[in-house]
């Protein structure tokens, strides 16, 4: 781990952070998991907003396969209050449930962990929970047909126990809003 | 896009003026919902909902297709464009 979070290869910090319900998830209890995708995201960005569905989808799609995915919200909600908790669980009642935890990073201290920079910025990791893949979902955020490709080929190679390739892409999206 | 619509419409591209908004007191002053916004002669060329937030926050647009984007549709940019030249 370096100042500006993790690198390839390094191991997950470590987190607890309430989900919609306000009960706390830790990463450490997804122990056991043969890949991990932790994801952040927010309820106003419009890049976000345009992979959302695809990265949904890839919760969905690997499901059967014991991946874990966590997407984190980190933004300021003083300043954005439709990034808030209470904006939080609208959304996801809003739109019946997502097939994965929506956590929120209040402290902002798991982005600077992690080093995530935007919404979304995506992070895969190995059994042993050390970073395999950092980056955007897919190439581009306005074509639905990318189907969050990059995420899925870093998954299949993790499930596979290979190394993805690429194994790092620049994060595409709004920057995370600090306090 | 923008220049590029606009050279398209046969109106001059470094007519553009850009501002950047960089903080909430600019926000608030300028009645800032977001970037990018887009006022052509004044007049926002997608207006914001009512209830929307103004401040340093991103504009969400939607695409004619029903797409989320962080930029507007190139058409309805370039309609606007081509009804204020032709005022």
């Amino acid at each position: 781990m370096t100042e500006n979070g993790i690198e390839i290869g390094d191991p997950a910090p470590s987190f607890e952070l309430p989900n919609v319900d306000g009960e706390a998830q830790s990463l450490g209890e997804l122990g056991g998991a043969p890949a991990t995708v932790v994801y952040w995201t927010c309820n106003h960005c419009p890049y976000a907003l345009a992979w959302h569905d695809r990265l949904l989808d890839v919760a969905r799609d690997y499901a059967d396969r014991d991946v874990r995915v966590l997407a984190v919200n980190s933004n300021d909600a003083e300043r954005y209050p439709q990034d808030g908790p209470q904006a939080m669980r609208e959304r996801v009642e809003a739109e019946g449930g997502w097939p994965h935890p929506y956590l929120f990073d209040e402290s902002q201290d798991i982005a600077r962990a992690f080093g995530a920079e935007r919404t979304p910025d995506v992070f895969v990791f190995d059994p042993d929970l050390q970073l395999r893949y950092r980056g955007a979902p897919d190439a581009d955020y306005e074509d639905p047909a990318q189907n969050a490709a990059w995420l899925r080929e870093a998954l299949d190679a993790v499930l596979e126990g290979s190394d993805p390739d690429p194994a790092e892409t620049a994060p595409v999206g709004c920057t995370i809003k600090w306090k | 896009m923008l220049r590029e619509e606009m050279e398209a419409a046969g109106l001059d591209p470094e007519s553009v003026v850009v501002t950047e908004i960089e903080t909430e007191g600019d926000a608030e002053r300028t009645d800032f919902p977001g970037s990018p916004t887009i006022r052509i002669d004044g007049s926002e060329l997608q207006p914001p909902s009512g209830d929307a937030p103004r401040g340093l926050t991103c504009r969400v647009y939607r695409r004619r297709d029903g797409r989320i984007s962080p930029l507007p549709d190139p058409q309805d940019l370039r309609e606007a464009l081509e009804k204020a030249r032709d005022r």
